[in-house]
């Protein structure tokens, strides 16, 4: 369960986000929609306890993300939540597996070969364990960031833009990907994009349009 | 993977920047481990051969010649000194022990010393083979020497003529190897010992060939013998002040003090060491300062990597420590790389030493101060880390993604 009231977060006086309310329940699959520069990126950072937020109350699965001291937090958001990010971000001089079990160091979770495999497995990318990310197309690159974001079994799987800049058909496959994670996981997913395409996807949405 | 891993797999990832850093330090790191193993090796050495010798008589000429040739049988000697003038010395009361020594031929490069046998006890030699020699032209070899030129007792030689073997050979006068010596780690492993008879003969056989036809020389021969160099020790501290001065006050002979000659020596080559060091000190910060650009540069292109680590749960003080240890890790590559690289200098100056009959030098030797030394290359490497670790601790994870 996550629970947001009165989030505001303000930049050098100008208010750039602000959610008077907003209630997940575990399991749900929401969109938060709007065109850039809305604060959605924001809001996903502030989900995650990347970004304090200026006012309000956040609470994640019972984790109070305001009152926490933040390096419980980063270990808290290792352990807990996925994040794919629109520019993907693979460490680039990392094989494949590296990049997962990269994400399992600094989660202090156990280094497990076996869940690598299965992470990669699932998302049909297991043939390219051992390749870099330049080596990769787009769409294995981003298979492969879904794939980080979930080694860990995360409860809150967050994507940022995961279909700009891919076609319609890309673009249906990787909000694919990202239900059928969630659901393998059992996690909680937050779509965040300005990209109407996705919308029919989800019946929960929440639009931070002005 | 580990903090270390990771660490290694950025600096494997940047191999030119990494190389950089680590041959800088080392070069560093090895000059000042090299000069430090062999100056100290070549100090501990000389000190050995010098214990219990505490003036150096021999003929007029420079101090410091007198000493390299008459202990450490390096530099030519300065002349030869009548025998009686020696013998009148070594009956003064402040003269505990006096060693006279007759320089003059070599055999293959090994300096041939007539030596009476309180010469080879002063220096502990024990024989690993055969027995002392007794009677002029018998030789003593040291173990070096029969080592390298593979004499055995038995063998015969000649020497010859100057204390480096240039000149011509005196075939008419063989010597007659009766004993080698067990390595002593002093200068005796390489001379070739022999009574100071024997050097008497070689050249009397000589004088009277070129001379045939002189009635009366020999005799004369035998009154006007002479020594290269007396070693002496005092009988009490006393003798220090009076006895060189009265020596080189009074008489055709010369008295130079090991200890004060050996002072000047390494006060000269101090200066050398000193500029050596200072050079060694710049390439060291040299490195730290390569480390330091590598990692600050290279922040700009990680601040993606670095925010990531951070939404993958990484806390701010992970990312300083991940800079922190990469600048360690490359101090720790260079600084053991410097001191392999110092050993190989010294294993290396050791052959070429060895090779031109001089004290031997090794690379195997390990001093405490080198830990100092590898110390002192991680303190650069930490300080260099300092501010790009800073910088990544402070990576804005928002902005940062914000900007891709």
């Amino acid at each position: 369960m996550i629970q947001v009231e009165g989030l505001e977060q303000r930049y050098g006086g100008e208010v750039v986000l602000c959610v008077p309310r907003w209630q997940i329940a575990a399991g749900e699959q929401w969109l938060v929609l709007g065109p850039s520069g809305c604060g959605k990126s924001t809001l996903l950072h502030v989900l995650a306890g990347l970004q304090r937020p200026s006012a309000g109350m956040v609470s994640v699965f019972g984790k109070d993300l305001i009152a926490t001291p933040q390096a419980q937090i980063d270990h808290w958001r290792g352990a807990n939540v996925g994040i794919v990010l629109q520019a993907l971000h693979l460490v680039a001089h990392l094989s494949v597996r590296g990049n997962l079990r990269l994400a399992q160091y600094l989660a202090r979770a156990p280094q497990d070969d076996a869940a690598v495999g299965r992470a990669l497995e699932a998302l049909g990318v297991a043939d390219k364990a051992g390749r870099r990310p330049a080596e990769l197309s787009q769409g294995e690159r981003q298979r492969v960031a879904i794939a980080r974001a979930v080694v860990n079994g995360p409860k809150l799987l967050l994507a940022d833009e995961p279909t700009a800049s891919l076609d319609d058909a890309s673009a249906d496959a990787a909000i694919g990907l990202l239900f059928a994670q969630a659901q393998r996981s059992g996690a909680t997913l937050v779509v965040a994009t300005h990209d109407a395409r996705v919308k029919r996807h989800f019946d929960k949405r929440l639009d931070l349009s002005p | 993977m580990n903090l270390a891993t990771l660490s290694a797999s950025y600096l494997r990832a940047r191999p030119l920047q990494t190389g950089l850093g680590v041959l800088l330090l080392a070069l560093g790191v090895g000059t000042i481990v090299g000069a430090l193993l062999v100056v100290s090796q070549l100090e501990s050495r000389m000190g050995r051969d010098a214990r219990g010798i505490d003036l150096v008589v021999g003929a007029k000429g420079s101090p410091m010649q007198l000493i390299l040739s008459g202990i450490y049988q390096l530099d030519a000697p300065t002349g030869n000194i009548p025998l009686a003038s020696a013998q009148t010395l070594a009956k003064n009361p402040l003269v505990k022990k006096a060693m006279p020594l007759a320089l003059g031929d070599a055999w293959r490069g090994f300096r041939i010393v007539g030596a009476g046998r309180e010469y080879l006890e002063h220096y502990g030699a024990e024989l690993a083979a055969g027995r002392h020699y007794g009677k002029s032209m018998e030789a003593v070899l040291g173990a070096d020497v029969a080592r390298r030129t593979g004499a055995r007792v038995g063998s015969r030689f000649v020497g010859a003529h100057g204390v480096a073997g240039e000149g011509e050979e005196h075939t008419e006068s063989p010597y007659t190897v009766v004993g080698v010596l067990a390595p002593t780690g002093s200068v005796l492993d390489r001379l070739v010992l022999t009574p100071i008879e024997s050097v008497w003969d070689v050249h009397h056989h000589e004088e009277k060939e070129h001379q045939a036809g002189h009635e009366g020389r020999e005799k004369a021969e035998d009154e006007d013998r002479e020594v290269t160099v007396l070693l002496v020790q005092y009988a009490s501290p006393l003798a220090a002040a009076t006895l060189p001065r009265a020596i080189n006050s009074k008489s055709e002979l010369q008295a130079a003090s090991p200890a004060f000659e050996m002072a000047r020596l390494f006060r000269i080559v101090g200066t050398g060491l000193e500029a050596l060091r200072a050079f060694a000190a710049v390439l060291i910060l040299a490195a730290g300062l390569s480390v330091f650009i590598a990692l600050y540069t290279e922040l700009e292109e990680r601040r993606y990597d670095l925010a990531v680590m951070r939404t993958l749960g990484a806390s701010p003080a992970r990312l300083f420590g991940l800079l922190f240890f990469e600048g360690l890790l490359l101090a720790l590559l260079g600084a053991l790389g410097g001191v392999l690289l110092g050993h190989v200098v010294a294993a290396g100056l050791g052959v070429w030493l060895a090779a031109a009959e001089q004290p031997a030098v090794s690379g195997l030797a390990f001093r405490v101060e080198e830990v100092w030394i590898v110390a002192a290359a991680l303190a650069v490497g930490a300080v260099a880390a300092l501010l790009p670790a800073w910088r990544a601790y402070r990576t804005d994870v928002s902005r940062t993604l914000a900007q891709g």
